[in-house]
């Protein structure tokens, strides 16, 4: 009795201590390295795993930092510059500072500025209307309204206006990680840089018809005018296919682009308002009546 | 038993409110549009400018490339302008602009209504013939003609397949066509068996026009090669690859042309237009289309003159009904609504439906309940509860293994689901994004 158990406790341990040593020499043998900076560089990033950087989520972005060595090309826009200080700082090399940046929505036709002429009847999806017909305004360009942008957000920072029918951005949850960017099939959405006090000046417009066309389909369309490009003087403003862009880079936000506009397609944002000048010459936003194009109502059929 | 063809298909009601009126011409229209894209491949390149007088039948925009096809005029006056103008997306598309002054036709095609039943021209004759006169497939995919009829290296057609089946509901434009033209249809089938080089013609046509089967079969009888074959009811039989499985039993492979199994399809409207551009000059400037709806005062076939604008149907028919909620371009099954009237008729406009307002508006949408119903209905043997769950989840490389491209897009399954779920709008999204992705994967 008692030899049976000592035997079995024997053989049992033998075959333990075996095996022990065989996995020792097989896992040095299999040994796969991983640089440990590439856990530390992962606890470092905000884990939002929302793919802004390009990559599959936050552990690819920390391996390619890693494993790249530079931190040109690579940025996380949830963090910004102060997460990749710290990235910078556990790989010991020196990050390069970006701009901050935020989504803006490159359309301003309202319910009231573009009339409706016909009604969108299938799935709420922008990605079906667009490949389904060229959408319920007379401008082909404008905002859809279907909101895609809006479930593409994973921080809650884009919504719906119900009232204006177009998605407003709140700059304080944006993080410019572009996944609104990717979702609106009518590339309305654009990631400015972020100006002092986030005060931005954009034009609203994504509308490349010749102006009379771009009018009659939208009160506040961009006409191609260049009455804003020959007012900037830094030179930030360019016209192409009959739409104005104001490049963020070279914008001084000096704000003379914005009156001049006959259409207001220029916006400003979070700007202290006008003053007016002492000889009683108000340089404010002209009150410039805007025709709003009407829409015949026997025409429009829903699709 | 009747043939059809095996798996899925549905039974919508039928509807077909135009089929005893006659085709009636349609009265000139002012203006027309007439884009230079009006069939599946390159874009016509326009050989007009503003100024140019136009006759009836000439030329307008050369095709650009071998799957492309000639646009003539089909009016004669000046042109306005070549210009973009409204397309049936509602996006803008390259087209021209003519003012319409009189009704002179081209010296070289023959007015009269003598019926010219001998083939006097070779196959190559007959091929040229079809490609310089622009002919498209007219039943709504607009493939052009002559591409069908010559078959790529290896591959030999053995039959030729006439499609009259017309099974989208309410639609009545190839019925009317084969009892009013029967005579030139038989013909137009000797021409397209001729180009081809095939000694078998087959005419599909479904039970539910039993007075076409009759004429039809009347008239192929002195043709020992020609046979009409009566179809049970059932959509999507128009559909190709669903025709050749009813008529000759074999089975076009997925992603494979019809040629592969050795047949050709051709509509009617499509062999109607082929005796006329061979046996009378004719280049393809006018179609029969079918303005129908329960409301419409009205609902009628005509022969309309490509460009006129789809108002100008509608106020023909009767006016707009009070009710109507939808105005749809093609059949109820397959057609997309207008997004305006002033949008002109094409080669590809087989119908104009104007639906009531209750019956065209959308049910609530409900979760899927898992009955399969439309997995039972799909004529391709697709899983389409599947597709758009992929779809909506954005999983392209799933949606492109499960066959999305196989779709033919026919709207039996989003008919038949009753949870009213948009299935074949997010297959038809699936599809432009798988496309996109194939086509960018080529060097």
């Amino acid at each position: 009795m008692t030899t049976t158990i000592l035997y079995t406790v024997l053989i049992l341990s033998i075959i333990g201590v075996l095996s022990a040593i065989i996995l020792y020499f097989v896992a040095q043998k299999f040994k796969v390295y991983e640089d440990p900076r590439i856990d530390q560089v992962e606890a470092a990033l905000p884990g939002a795993n929302c793919g802004g950087c390009g990559f599959a989520g936050c552990r690819a972005f920390a391996d390619a930092c890693v494993s790249k060595g530079e931190l040109a090309d690579l940025f996380c826009p949830v963090g910004g510059n102060e997460t990749m200080g710290g990235v910078a700082d556990i790989l010991g090399i020196v990050a390069t500072k970006k701009d901050p940046r935020v989504a803006v929505v490159r359309c301003n036709g309202t319910c009231e500025y573009r009339p409706k002429t016909n009604i969108f009847d299938g799935p709420v999806s922008c990605a079906i209307a667009s490949t389904l017909y060229s959408g319920d305004t007379g401008c082909q360009y404008g905002c859809l309204g279907c909101g895609d942008c809006v479930v593409a957000c994973e921080f809650d920072a884009i919504h719906m206006n119900p009232v204006t029918g177009l998605p407003e951005v709140d700059d304080e949850k944006c993080v410019a990680c572009g996944a609104c960017v990717k979702a609106c099939p009518k590339t309305l959405i654009e990631l400015r840089k972020k100006g002092p006090k986030d005060r931005k000046i954009y034009v609203a417009c994504r509308n490349m018809e010749k102006g009379g066309v771009a009018r009659k389909s939208c009160a506040v369309a961009c006409i191609g005018c260049s009455k804003c490009e020959k007012e900037c003087k830094y030179d930030a403003i360019t016209i192409v296919n009959n739409l104005a862009f104001i490049d963020a880079d070279k914008c001084k936000l000096c704000r003379k682009c914005a009156p001049v506009c006959p259409t207001n397609a220029i916006i400003e944002m979070n700007f202290p308002p006008r003053k007016v000048v002492v000889n009683e010459q108000p340089v404010s936003v002209p009150e410039k009546p805007i025709e709003v194009p009407v829409s015949s109502e026997s025409k429009s059929s829903a699709i | 038993m009747l043939k059809t063809f095996k798996i899925g298909g549905v039974h919508p009601a039928e509807n077909k409110l135009s089929a005893s009126k006659a085709i009636e011409v349609l009265a000139l229209p002012k203006t027309v549009f007439i884009p230079v894209g009006q069939h599946i491949g390159a874009p016509a390149e326009a050989v007009v400018k503003k100024g140019d007088k136009l006759v009836v039948g000439q030329l307008i925009a050369k095709s650009s490339g071998f799957v492309s096809a000639n646009i003539h005029s089909s009016v004669s006056g000046t042109v306005k302008k070549v210009e973009t103008g409204p397309d049936t997306s509602g996006y803008p598309k390259m087209g021209v602009y003519i003012d319409v002054e009189d009704d002179n036709w081209d010296e070289q095609i023959d007015r009269s209504a003598e019926l010219k039943s001998e083939i006097i021209l070779e196959s190559a004759a007959i091929l040229t013939k079809i490609q310089n006169a622009g002919i498209v497939g007219l039943g709504g995919a607009t493939f052009p003609t002559h591409v069908k009829l010559m078959p790529p290296k290896g591959m030999k057609a053995e039959v030729l397949l006439i499609n009259g089946v017309e099974c989208e509901p309410y639609l009545t434009s190839d019925h009317r066509m084969m009892l009013e033209h029967g005579e030139e249809l038989t013909v137009g089938v000797r021409l397209l068996m001729k180009a081809l080089n095939v000694d078998k013609a087959a005419i599909g046509i479904e039970n539910n026009k039993p007075d076409a089967i009759a004429k039809m079969s009347g008239l192929v009888a002195g043709h020992g090669n020609i046979s009409v074959i009566p179809l049970k009811v059932k959509y999507p039989q128009g559909g190709e690859k669903q025709l050749i499985k009813a008529v000759t039993g074999r089975e076009v492979p997925s992603g494979a042309l019809p040629i592969s199994v050795g047949a050709v399809v051709t509509n009617i409207a499509t062999t109607f237009a082929v005796y006329e551009a061979v046996q009378k000059n004719k280049p393809l400037f006018e179609r029969v289309v079918t303005v129908t709806g329960k409301s419409v005062k009205n609902p009628s076939n005509y022969k309309v003159r490509i460009g006129t604008t789809v108002s100008e149907l509608i106020e023909a028919a009767g006016g707009l009904p009070e009710n109507c909620g939808k105005i749809i371009n093609g059949g109820p099954m397959m057609g997309k609504a207008f997004a305006n009237t002033e949008i002109p008729v094409t080669k590809g406009t087989s119908g104009i439906l104007m639906m009531p307002d209750k019956e065209s508006k959308r049910s609530e949408t409900m979760p899927c309940i898992r009955c399969s119903r439309c997995v039972s209905v799909c004529p391709m043997g697709l899983e389409p509860f599947l597709l758009m769950t992929l779809s909506e989840k954005q999983m392209w490389e799933g949606t492109e293994k499960e066959k999305v491209m196989d779709c033919i897009e026919c709207g039996s399954c989003s008919y038949t689901c009753p949870a009213n779920r948009p299935l074949l709008d997010f297959i038809r999204l699936g599809k432009v994004k798988v496309g996109a992705l194939m086509r960018s994967r080529k060097p």
